[in-house]
């Protein structure tokens, strides 16, 4: 029984890994040809990096995630503390509305965006796909941070009122440190959803600005390209060192914020997969 | 101040980027231009109905159905068996099973364009096992084998978190009254795992049966599944109509599946999807 | 907490930097130069050349590349793009004239327009030759692997051959895969007969179970790799299939084929026609010319880089037939008053079980 189970979680995990390990021995192949074995080479990568579309792909990638996640957790973080404190049938309505781009197909929330923007005149490229990033971004971040507002002892910001505080500063002393961590996790989840979005991106972008993802869905589209196994194999590694470093920061920890990280990892996991992975 | 009004930039931009989108989509799946200006039309809908495209959907559906089934069928074992281990070993466990979430899908799916060749890695390993080749790139077969690729983890997940919250105390009382392993499991394990499942079952039902690009790179240029038809209208014949009829079709058929799926939660008293 | 508070600092931290590396990088350079977009089939450039045109003029290259005329003309109809160069084939290019949505070329920009060989001026598609400039030509056949494919191939019935189930390549295209049906059929390419076209969307349903796949620039890829027997090719393609398999052969059925001219227009949407015309023209320039017929293999119209080609390339039939020979080759027309059937021809043969 032991070995039977041995064996399945064995069989699940080569199912899972072989893929990808497949990827990353055939970007070192000299030959481009693909079942082949001729010989180690670096060639590809070098060919990734002079790649002019996968490079400014790779900066409007990053840019884009850096860009959206903080503005959608800036507005996020107003939004939140509005909603927080609304009567409660309007903030039934805007709960609902909130949650409208994270179960609407990315297809349909991608397509519906191009069309505004286009009713709107305005030019497919950045402005749009960094509109359309925000907008899918914010739900996420509201989400995370509302909670942490209802564990919040609700007389701590008027007492920082009545002891003489100015309502900024009872925001900044009182309000935004008791809310941090369900910050960061928006902020977070924020970030990696929109450096892995393609539907949305792929449809309301334009005039040559593009994300990782698209220039990789147009590079499978011709075909087979050591290129994109060699890009394939540094994401690996960039995401394998990601969370290393993040589950080490976390045994380092104190128990009770491990559990906290853990949890909202979690839910960071569950919240995008619904709508915003495909 | 009153403090609500904070929330209202965000309602001014859910209106312009949320809901006039919906509405967008809307108007244009039930008008038309004609020569005599704008006309409230079904012609959308209707042109739906055709065999044609009613086949695409119950492909999308019945593609959708047989991935979240193979998901379940191997998921709920290896849940099952990773909640059953010691901790140490759990955590890496776990860790395993969300790297490959992290990954890129698009490279996910690209590995098994390349994988599934006639000339590709697998071929190339079964030919010198002397096995018959495998023959599925392009095929409905290898869109299913993308989709479990890319959704296993999202049903293993759900499963092992609810898995390893069960108390052992419950399971040790079924059996101390008698219950052997497979009356346990069906009587105790199963119903109290079944919130897990449920959302195992959402997480991966709702974006294979949504998907385009899975569909796409594995089942070569046709109509596979609806998201393909939506693109189509979209990209290349620029038939707002017709595509912005196949998003509501596809926008009703989600609803309608969360709604099974809530119903369902609700009835067997579960934890929050979420 | 301190330390939630240390993380957040150092976030808003590297936003703060990135977005100032964002200002100064992209945001910056591009106010301060011109800028042109240009939007092209994949594959159908050599992108060194981009490189070396912003070099030279300073002006700032955005690219991106579309899979079919039907797709680059959706794109620029819906509108929300500022392309300054597109790349359409003929049909495509007399939609684009009738529907008003190109820029007359001022040819007096153009000195290289020299260059091309007259065969490929005042075409139909833009009779006096104020709107385009020829990039590239072709026809449209049959690519095969000889190691594959043991019979003569000279039919588009091939295609149709139980035989290769599973074999074929079609083109992810409606107007190539309704004209090759067409063509089987012994019909113009350019037919206008609903009964004509309902009898090729037929043929193409019936067609379907042999198809392996519809595909678009991975064409080249797959028959490289061995992995289809027959596929639907634009000729261009067979030249860079050569020269990683040389296997594969290469044939214009004898019912008759498409001929197809690619031209470079400027869209109403370009918003630097100027900067735009100096591209086309450097494009037409007869080294950089060569450079990208030697990158991706397609035939180019202009004589003076022709001389300079390989002799083996020049004499190629495939590559440089002789126009008179393909007589039996037609070119394509616009067909938009009635597109709405091919568009419902092509989704319900690709939505077909």
């Amino acid at each position: 029984m032991r070995f039977l189970k041995k064996t399945y979680v064995f069989l699940i995990f080569a199912f899972l890994y072989a893929p990808i390990l497949v990827l990353i021995v055939f970007s070192f192949n000299e030959s481009k040809s693909r079942a082949n074995w001729e010989g180690f080479t670096l060639k590809w990568y070098y060919e990734l990096f002079k790649d002019r579309h996968i490079m400014s792909a790779l900066y409007y990638t990053l840019l884009i995630a850096v860009l959206s996640s903080a503005i959608a957790t800036l507005i996020g973080i107003i939004a939140s503390i509005g909603i927080f404190h609304m009567k409660k049938v309007p903030q039934g309505v805007v709960l609902n509305l909130n949650y409208i781009p994270i179960l609407n197909p990315d297809i349909v929330t991608g397509i519906s965006l191009m069309v505004l923007f286009i009713f709107m005149k305005m030019n497919l490229g950045f402005v749009t796909m960094l509109l359309a990033h925000i907008t899918f971004n914010i739900p996420y971040v509201i989400l995370s941070i509302l909670p942490k507002l209802k564990q919040m002892n609700k007389h701590l910001y008027e007492a920082a009122l009545d002891l003489g505080a100015t309502p900024a500063e009872a925001f900044r002393k009182v309000i935004l440190p008791e809310i941090m961590p369900g910050v960061i996790t928006g902020f977070l989840l924020a970030f990696t959803l929109s450096l892995d979005d393609f539907v949305i991106s792929f449809f309301t972008t334009g005039s040559g600005v593009t994300n990782l993802s698209i220039v990789i869905f147009g590079m499978a589209r011709r075909g087979i390209s050591p290129k994109i196994n060699a890009l394939s194999t540094l994401m690996f590694v960039s995401v394998l060192i990601l969370l290393i470093i993040v589950n080490i920061r976390m045994s380092k920890d104190n128990p009770e914020r491990r559990a906290r990280i853990e949890r909202s990892k979690e839910n960071s996991r569950y919240l995008p997969d619904i709508g915003h992975d495909i | 101040m009153k403090r609500q009004w904070l929330a209202s930039p965000y309602i001014v931009w859910m209106v312009i980027f949320i809901v006039v989108p919906m509405l967008l989509i809307l108007f244009y799946s039930i008008t038309e231009q004609t020569e005599d200006g704008l006309q409230l039309t079904a012609e959308h809908f209707r042109r739906f109905i055709d065999p044609i495209y009613i086949n695409v959907l119950i492909r999308s559906l019945a593609l959708a159905l047989a991935c979240t089934a193979i998901c379940l069928l191997l998921g709920y074992p290896m849940a099952a068996i990773l909640a059953s281990r010691e901790y140490s070993r759990k955590k890496i466990m776990y860790m395993l099973i969300v790297l490959p979430m992290w990954m890129n899908f698009l490279l996910r799916t690209y590995a098994w364009l390349t994988l599934l060749e006639r000339n590709g890695v697998i071929n190339t390993v079964l030919s010198i096992l002397g096995l018959p080749s495998l023959d599925i790139l392009y095929t409905n077969e290898a869109v299913v084998l993308g989709m479990v690729y890319n959704f296993l983890p999202f049903m293993i997940l759900p499963i092992y978190s609810v898995l390893s919250k069960i108390d052992r105390s419950v399971i040790e009382a079924a059996q101390d009254l008698g219950g052997n392993n497979i009356t346990v499991f069906r009587r105790v394990v199963f119903p109290l795992s079944l919130p897990g499942v449920i959302s195992g079952i959402t997480m991966v039902f709702m974006p294979a049966v949504t998907t385009f690009v899975i569909s796409r790179l594995l089942g070569g240029g046709q109509f596979t599944l609806i998201g393909n038809l939506i693109e189509q209208q979209f990209l290349s014949s620029g038939d707002w109509g017709f595509g912005s009829a196949l998003s509501v079709i596809m926008m009703l058929m989600i609803l309608i599946s969360m709604g099974i799926m809530n119903k369902y939660e609700q009835e067997n008293g579960g934890g929050a999807l979420w | 907490m301190r330390e939630v508070r240390k993380t957040a600092a150092i976030f808003l931290t590297l936003v703060m930097i990135f977005s100032l590396a964002a200002c100064g990088g992209g945001g910056g350079s591009q106010k301060s130069t011109t800028s042109i977009t240009v939007f092209n089939w994949g594959d159908y450039i050599d992108e060194s050349v981009l490189t070396d045109f912003e070099k030279e003029y300073g002006i700032k290259v955005n690219y991106d590349y579309f899979s079919t005329n039907e797709e680059m003309y959706v794109k620029l109809k819906s509108g929300g793009t500022d392309y300054d160069v597109l790349f359409p084939s003929d049909y495509m290019i007399a939609r684009l004239i009738k529907e008003d949505m190109l820029h007359k070329i001022d040819m007096n920009n153009i000195p290289n327009f020299e260059h091309i060989d007259d065969k490929f001026k005042n075409l139909n598609y833009d009779p006096n030759n104020e709107y385009s400039v020829p990039y590239m030509w072709g026809t449209v056949g049959i690519a095969y692997n000889t190691t594959m494919v043991d019979e003569p191939v000279d039919s588009w019935d091939i295609l149709w051959d139980p035989k290769y189930e599973n074999n074929i390549l079609m083109l992810d295209s409606q107007r190539d895969s309704i004209a090759v049906a067409l063509k089987k059929l012994g019909y113009s390419l350019n037919s206008r007969n609903e009964a004509e076209l309902e009898q090729a969307k037929q043929e193409l349903i019936r067609q379907k179970p042999l198809v392996l796949s519809y595909v678009g620039d991975e064409v080249k890829d797959k028959m490289v790799g061995g992995e289809a027997a027959l596929a639907v090719v634009f000729s261009g393609e067979v030249t860079a299939i050569r020269w990683e398999n040389e296997d594969i052969d290469y044939v214009i059925p004898k019912e008759g084929s498409n001929l197809w001219f690619d031209a470079m227009v400027i869209p109403k949407t370009s918003q630097n026609k100027e900067a735009a015309e100096k591209f086309i023209n450097f494009l037409t320039d007869p080294e950089i010319a060569l450079r990208n017929a030697e990158y991706v293999g397609y035939s180019i119209p202009n004589t003076t880089a022709i001389a300079m080609l390989d002799e083996e390339v020049r004499n190629d039939e495939v590559a440089y037939p002789d126009l008179d020979s393909l007589d039996n080759c037609e070119v394509f027309e616009d067909v938009s008053d009635i597109i709405e059937i091919y568009n419902r021809i092509w989704d319900e043969v690709k939505a077909a079980q």
